[in-house]
């Protein structure tokens, strides 16, 4: 692994035994895994070209147990790593040499509905498409739709504040969430918000959404439910150019249309995902737009039409509405499949998560195709457009000595790019150890130290999940006083640890 | 104290951390009435003021904190655009005019109005900010795009925040496009916990409304109100949703004269009268037990029940009603004497208090900002 990580603690490498005999009698039976082949299960998260086994993995059941264990690795200074599903795309699960791995996996039940005040309570191992498989008999469902619903559990959405293809109509999960319960890194057990909307005090709810895992642990999660839409309608619409294609996006928002969700995708795009899936799309575009309406049939109709007049104002060269719910259905077939068709034009790709403000996208673009000339290396986009999140897929092939960190410097630039347009590092995929050395880009070193100074007030010691979202570099430059200026790492030669 | 800019804030501010002294944090001071008098030096951002950045189609708007409210909004509604939570002025609440609010009073207090309960709060539309901590340090937080998970989500700390972290100098929303037309539906006569069965079954549909109230029988009979707003045709078959679902409760159109005193009537709480005003956040069908507890002389729902202000003078009787519901209980209005005696913020279990002030301890260790005016904690 190239990549840096704290320098591990010795002191507790030494007491592996005690560590997992303390560890079994917290959490007895099946709970405890120090078996090298079964630690190597947890050894990468989403992110696979990092991987590192953990000391030992607990499998708490209880929230006495989690409190249990955090408690007990805050008294020997033991590092600690909470995972869900493993599903995150930033390395934000990668486990460390000497910290105890927290899977959450068994915190897997649904614990209450109210569809009178449409909120669910659910544990943090529940996935994300059991929350609406659950409450769909009853016609409602969980709005934020990650792709990967199947797989990622609540836990790591709260923690990586997850959005999906539906979210600039119904909010990434931050909106959707309204309590938590936290156990923190001393074994504190919090409850934080509650059923009602907006907190009595700070909103430490809205600041552990999105933390990455580094403030707490969630142990209970009360999300909002909202009632399925009568209907969806949706329009593919194929543009010559990606300028117009983008108009036809903003000119959709100024007409006051907040569609349900609204994709784009590039030539590169368009094309794998066509030869994967057969989905109809034409080949002879630059950019295609899918984008979706729903709620009542009256308001769908009436919208189709409006958009349909938008595109054709903007040059589209098709632009069709889908006919019935199979055709709804293949139009989204290609884009939801974008990311394993893009797989098969290159052994490895590596997918980028920016976000940019929409009009600087034709622009962005351009640079991205000279970039891809510098490196050697193909990318193709797909683009949450309604709100701006871009996900080149940069294609590489891992066993092509020097590809790897070629693909990893040509994302950096991409991103440099989108923070240098206006944008950001991160749309939904956090941080994690992928994006922690570029903080710097976005935040400067003061902007930095005030989140290291929340980070503190909840993890003094900074065991929980640490080598994650912050640069080591900076982290060391806390200690130390050295300062970054205006976002340029001093000697960016040297190795960081 | 009248900084001009953000230099003069953080100069003002490391001078009075220097000091030893405490600063209220005051925007356009419509809400200088809420919390207990302190004494303490007011460092007044009004001047902070103007458009930094607006582009509609981004849905993007950077303003700094002193710009008035009520400008605010008349540059989005010139745009088609809105803020979606509704947000509301409270000079009426306190028998002065509407016109002082600020943008940055109205994030730093939580203030969202009535479509709140489908459109999100203040919390949910703060997309990043500029602003000075209590070591007179700048900083900036979260970015200028509807989307972004980069580091901590500090903004949604600076909402509701009061003045009891960091000083904002410039922001920036999220706007969107406004509804082209609205309509309101009204039954008569429910007693409150009907009310809350018939808000709760539309918003249960897929009627998709807007915002849901409830007046009780004073002047007129008992109104409950829902609120659709959209394009004309969306807006004319949800109605008809709602028309179906509440057939047995004889639903009828407001016209929009009286959608409008309704609405407005509840930023303004006109209903309510003198007396010593809450703001109690409960779910929305623990409402109706609050209203029971306290039985209070008027009262008023929003947000289909989970938002009740009420006016009642035993505050502990407010709070212990308010926490029993599974909620909290702000003390919006009051004479000086129980202002002084009660906090105007609900106090908070023992663990959760120690951690909120860990975190304000992170914004500002030497407690600049720690006037005592919310919180008698401090
Ligand atoms: C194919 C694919 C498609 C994806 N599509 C999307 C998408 O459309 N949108 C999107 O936003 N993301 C997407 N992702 C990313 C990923 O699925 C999300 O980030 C997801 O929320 C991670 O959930 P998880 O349960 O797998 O968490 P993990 O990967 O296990 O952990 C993620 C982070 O959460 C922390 N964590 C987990 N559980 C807890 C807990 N209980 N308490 C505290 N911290 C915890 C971990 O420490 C880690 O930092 C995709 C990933 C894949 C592989």
């Amino acid at each position: 692994m190239s990549l840096v990580m704290p320098a591990p603690d010795s002191r507790v490498l030494d007491r592996r035994a005690a560590i997992v005999a303390a560890l079994c009698a917290i959490v007895p039976g099946e709970g405890v895994i120090d078996e090298p082949r079964r630690l190597k299960v947890y050894e990468s998260d989403g992110l696979t070209a990092y991987r590192q086994p953990p000391m030992v993995v607990v499998l708490p059941e209880t929230v006495e147990q989690v409190s249990a264990v955090l408690a007990y690795c805050h008294a020997h200074g033991i590092r600690v790593v909470p995972r869900g599903a493993g599903t995150s795309l930033s390395g934000g699960a990668l486990p460390l040499v000497d910290a105890v791995l927290l899977g959450m996996a068994k915190f897997n039940r649904i614990l209450s509905v109210d569809y009178a005040d449409r909120v669910a309570v659910v544990q943090p191992g529940v996935t994300n498409l059991a929350v609406t498989e659950a409450v769909s008999p009853r016609g409602f469902y969980y709005a934020p739709d990650p792709s990967s619903q199947i797989a990622c559990t609540i836990g790591g959405n709260v923690a990586e504040n997850s959005g999906g293809v539906h979210c600039l109509k119904y909010g990434l999960t931050t909106n959707n969430v309204l309590a938590l319960q936290v156990v923190l890194i001393d074994g504190t057990v919090l409850r934080l918000g509650g059923g009602h909307l907006d907190a009595a005090g700070l909103d430490l709810v809205g600041l552990m959404v999105g933390s990455e895992g580094l403030l707490g642990v969630v142990t209970e999660v009360t999300v909002r439910i909202l009632p399925r839409p009568e209907t969806a309608r949706a329009l593919l619409i194929g543009f010559a150019t990606v300028e117009g294609a983008g108009q036809c996006v903003a000119d959709v928002i100024g007409a006051g249309i907040v569609p349900a969700g609204m994709e784009m995708m590039d030539r590169p795009a368009i094309h794998a995902a066509e030869a994967f899936v057969h989905a109809g799309y034409p080949l002879d575009v630059e950019a295609l737009l899918i984008v979706e309406l729903d709620g009542p049939a009256a308001e769908c109709d009436h919208l189709v039409g409006e958009i349909a007049a938008i595109a054709t104002r903007n040059g589209a060269t098709t632009c069709r509405a889908a006919a019935d719910e199979a055709e709804r259905m293949r139009f989204w077939a290609g884009r939801k499949a974008a990311f394993p068709a893009v797989g098969r034009l290159a052994p490895d790709y590596y997918c980028m998560d920016g976000t940019i403000p929409r009009r600087r996208l034709p622009e962005v673009l351009a640079r991205m195709r000279v970039l891809s000339e510098d490196y050697g290396l193909g990318v193709a986009n797909v683009f949450h457009a309604g709100d701006g999140n871009l996900h080149p897929l940069i294609l590489y092939d891992a066993n092509r000595p020097g590809e790897l960190a070629r693909a990893e410097a040509f994302g950096a630039d991409i991103l440099r790019l989108c923070v240098e347009v206006g944008g950001v590092l991160t749309g939904e995929h956090g941080v994690g150890v992928e994006k922690r050395e570029l903080m710097p880009v976005m935040f400067a070193a003061a902007d930095l130290d005030q989140q290291l100074r929340v980070k503190a007030a909840f993890d003094p010691p900074s065991l929980l999940n640490p080598g994650k979202m912050f640069p080591l570099l900076h982290r060391c430059a806390e200690q130390g006083r050295v300062h970054i200026h205006g976002g340029a790492l001093p000697h960016p030669d040297l190795p960081r640890f | 104290m009248q900084p001009r800019d953000e230099g003069d804030v953080a100069e003002a501010i490391a001078q009075a951390r220097a000091a030893g002294t405490r600063l209220e944090l005051r925007g356009g001071g419509s809400k200088a009435d809420i919390g207990r008098a302190t004494g303490c030096a007011v460092l007044d951002l009004s001047a902070l003021i103007g458009v930094v950045d607006y582009d509609p189609a981004e849905l993007v708007l950077t303003v700094r904190p002193g710009t008035p409210l009520a400008e605010v909004e008349a540059l989005v509604a010139s745009q088609g655009q809105m803020l979606a939570f509704e947000p509301f002025d409270h000079g009426p609440i306190f028998g002065r005019p509407a016109g002082a609010a600020t943008i940055g009073g109205v994030i730093a207090a939580g203030v969202s109005g009535s479509r709140r309960l489908t459109a999100g709060g203040v919390r949910d539309h703060l997309l990043g900010l500029h602003g000075v901590n209590g070591r007179g340090e700048t900083f900036v937080a979260g970015a200028k795009v509807v989307k972004n998970v980069t580091g901590y989500d500090l903004p949604k700390l600076a909402c509701g925040s009061w003045g009891r972290l960091l000083a904002m100098t410039e922001v920036t929303l999220k706007v969107l496009p406004r509804g082209r037309t609205s309509a309101s539906i009204a039954v008569e006569g429910l007693d409150p916990a009907a009310a809350c069965a018939a808000m709760a079954a539309v918003l249960g549909s897929a009627a998709d409304v807007q915002a849901a109230a409830h007046r009780p029988a004073g002047e007129g009979p008992a109104l409950t109100v829902v609120r659709l707003e959209g394009f004309g045709p969306s807006v004319a078959a949800r109605t008809a949703t709602v028309a179906a679902l509440w057939h047995d409760l004889a639903p009828r159109s407001l016209d929009e004269a009286r959608a409008d005193r309704f609405w407005q009537d509840l930023r303004d709480l006109a209903p309510l009268g003198q007396g010593t005003l809450w703001r109690i956040n409960t779910p929305p069908s623990a409402g109706p037990a609050v209203v029971a507890a306290l039985n209070p002389a008027r009262w008023l729902f929003d947000w289909a029940g989970g938002l009740t202000w009420l006016t009642a003078d035993d505050a502990c009787a407010v709070r212990a009603a308010a926490e029993a519901a599974g909620g909290h209980a702000m003390l919006v209005r009051g004479g000086a004497a129980l202002r002084q005696a009660t906090p105007a913020l609900h106090p908070l279990a023992p663990q959760v208090a120690a951690l909120e002030a860990r975190v304000r301890a992170a914004f500002d260790p030497d407690g600049v900002f720690d006037t005592g005016r919310f919180t008698h904690a401090d």
